[in-house]
């Protein structure tokens, strides 16, 4: 069974159909790139199974339990929806990190409130914060960020607060860890480092979904390559079947594109 | 007619009695019209149509009119047409009708800042909550909050600055503040009559609130310059 099944999702903003009956699978430690020129609605997607948008169809099924079904009207509690929320994990184009904190309690904060939420006995709450810093640590050295832990965002460079974010959303331990154009705002430089943490992770068979403009990148580290354009899935496959024999001719258009492949 | 210099002393000390006044009624409004504004700016950002819309015309109500003629409507309207003053006859009943005015207004003012600074937050902060796993109440408490107070602090600044000056308005009703000492000494209180002096002399006290509001206003400032 696959981790993730992701079925006939749609959704519309008014008018507007952004995205048309989308499906796929992915397997643990797959790593799937999406990519497609602005506006196929590859962030709609992402948004979608992090529940920042609701599909108006289709259904999200992870290790086959079913986190999300367009056809159940009945409003989620809270407290479900951020049990199902927590399976995926978001990396945002524009980092979002919180600015009053350092980049050590930006990673801290969300994983702590939530074990305290776990644990109701006050006497425990000193382990949890020291065991949660603890792993922050660990996660912020991995990015090579061991000498910024206690730097805040707008001392850190655009490479380093997505590096940060990445931390923030892998403390959770989400099973899918999604990348929204996580390189867009940064220069050649900075691309550089943070592709660099994000194909290590690759190598430690994280499972991730990763929207990007970067196509060696996509080419090199993903299993699975999904093309979209206007709201379709219009290719998938490895990325030998994606990037070197692509079958639409819309595919082959929007790759002729992109040199150096 | 005395001197200048016997002068000074009586009326200094009146005018300490009636900034004391002065002071009790801007306390009272900030401690009132934080929490009230604040209940106003979400109810004016609700969801629920109704609340929002009925909280926005109340703020449109309030704004719109000057908060002289507020005063005088809370304070007159129960005894004159409803024929129950509530207020009572002393000094203690106008004060508390010129608190609820000043808490009233003050609040709608304030809940317009606080409209402000929540919705200047970009969407982001909220969303990156929300994916972490955050409950509403913790994206407001924990990450929001801290945020809006560094963008209401200006504005916040400027509001109560006015404030301390506006108190001076309940003297309509002729609740016994700095202005209303200082007038008494033209029409005579004190055994001294026709001076201006001590009307004009109010001013210093305001000067010096308000010169250390600003100050106090400005380290708060410097302090939320750890982050941006």
């Amino acid at each position: 069974m696959a981790l993730l099944e992701v079925s006939n999702i749609s959704k519309s903003f008014g008018t507007t159909s952004v995205l048309r009956d989308i499906s796929f699978t992915m397997e643990k430690g797959d790593v799937v790139s999406i990519i497609g020129s602005s506006g196929s609605g590859k962030t709609t997607l992402l948004r979608c199974l992090n529940f920042l948008e609701t599909p108006d169809q289709g259904t999200v099924r992870l290790n086959g339990e079913t986190l999300l079904d367009a056809s159940d009207k009945t409003v989620p509690k809270e407290a479900e929806l951020r049990k199902r929320r927590l399976h995926f994990g978001l990396v945002f184009q524009s980092f979002n990190l919180f600015p009053q904190y350092t980049a050590l309690d930006n990673v801290v904060l969300a994983r702590e409130l939530l074990l305290r939420e776990k644990c109701r006995d006050k006497t425990q709450r000193r382990r949890i914060h020291e065991e949660t810093v603890e792993q922050a640590r660990q996660l912020l050295t991995q990015m090579g960020l061991q000498d910024r832990m206690n730097n805040y965002p707008h001392q850190l460079s655009g490479g380093q607060c997505q590096r940060v974010a990445i931390a923030r959303a892998l403390a959770l331990e989400p099973d899918i860890l999604c990348f929204d154009e996580p390189t867009s705002a940064l220069d050649p430089e900075l691309t550089g480092e943070v592709l660099r943490v994000i194909r290590s992770l690759a190598e430690r068979d994280t499972t991730m979904i990763i929207v990007t403009h970067e196509m060696s990148f996509a080419h090199d580290v993903a299993s699975k390559v999904i093309f979209m354009d206007e709201g379709i899935i219009l290719e998938q496959g490895t990325p030998q079947q994606v990037f070197d024999h692509p079958s639409a001719e819309r595919t082959r258009h929007f790759l002729a594109n992109y040199t150096g492949l | 007619m005395s001197t200048w210099l016997e002068q000074f002393p009586v009326v200094v000390s009146a005018l300490n009695e009636g900034f004391l006044q002065t002071m009790k009624l801007f306390f009272v409004t900030l401690i009132g019209a934080v929490p009230l504004g604040l209940l106003i700016s979400l109810a004016s950002m609700s969801s629920f149509k109704p609340l929002k819309w009925l909280s926005r015309g109340i703020v449109y109500v309030i704004r719109g009119t000057p908060l002289m003629i507020q005063l005088l409507i809370i304070f007159y309207f129960p005894g004159l047409i409803l024929g129950n003053n509530i207020w009572g006859g002393g000094e203690s009943g106008r004060f508390l009708a010129a608190a609820i005015a000043f808490i009233i207004n003050y609040a709608c003012y304030f809940s317009e800042i606080f409209r402000g600074g929540i919705q200047g937050i970009p969407a982001g902060q909220e969303e990156a909550g929300l994916v972490l796993g955050m409950t509403k109440s913790q994206i407001f408490f924990k990450i929001k909050l801290l945020q809006m107070i560094k963008r209401i602090v200006p504005p916040m600044a400027n509001e109560i600055i006015t404030l301390v000056k506006d108190t001076s308005l309940a003297r309509i009703i002729a609740m016994q503040e700095i202005i209303w000492a200082g007038y008494s000494f033209m029409k005579g209180s004190h055994g001294i009559s026709g001076v201006i002096w001590p009307l004009f002399f109010t001013g210093v006290y305001y000067l010096i609130c308000n010169g250390l509001l600003s100050f106090l206003f400005n380290r708060l400032e410097q302090k939320l310059n750890f982050f941006r």
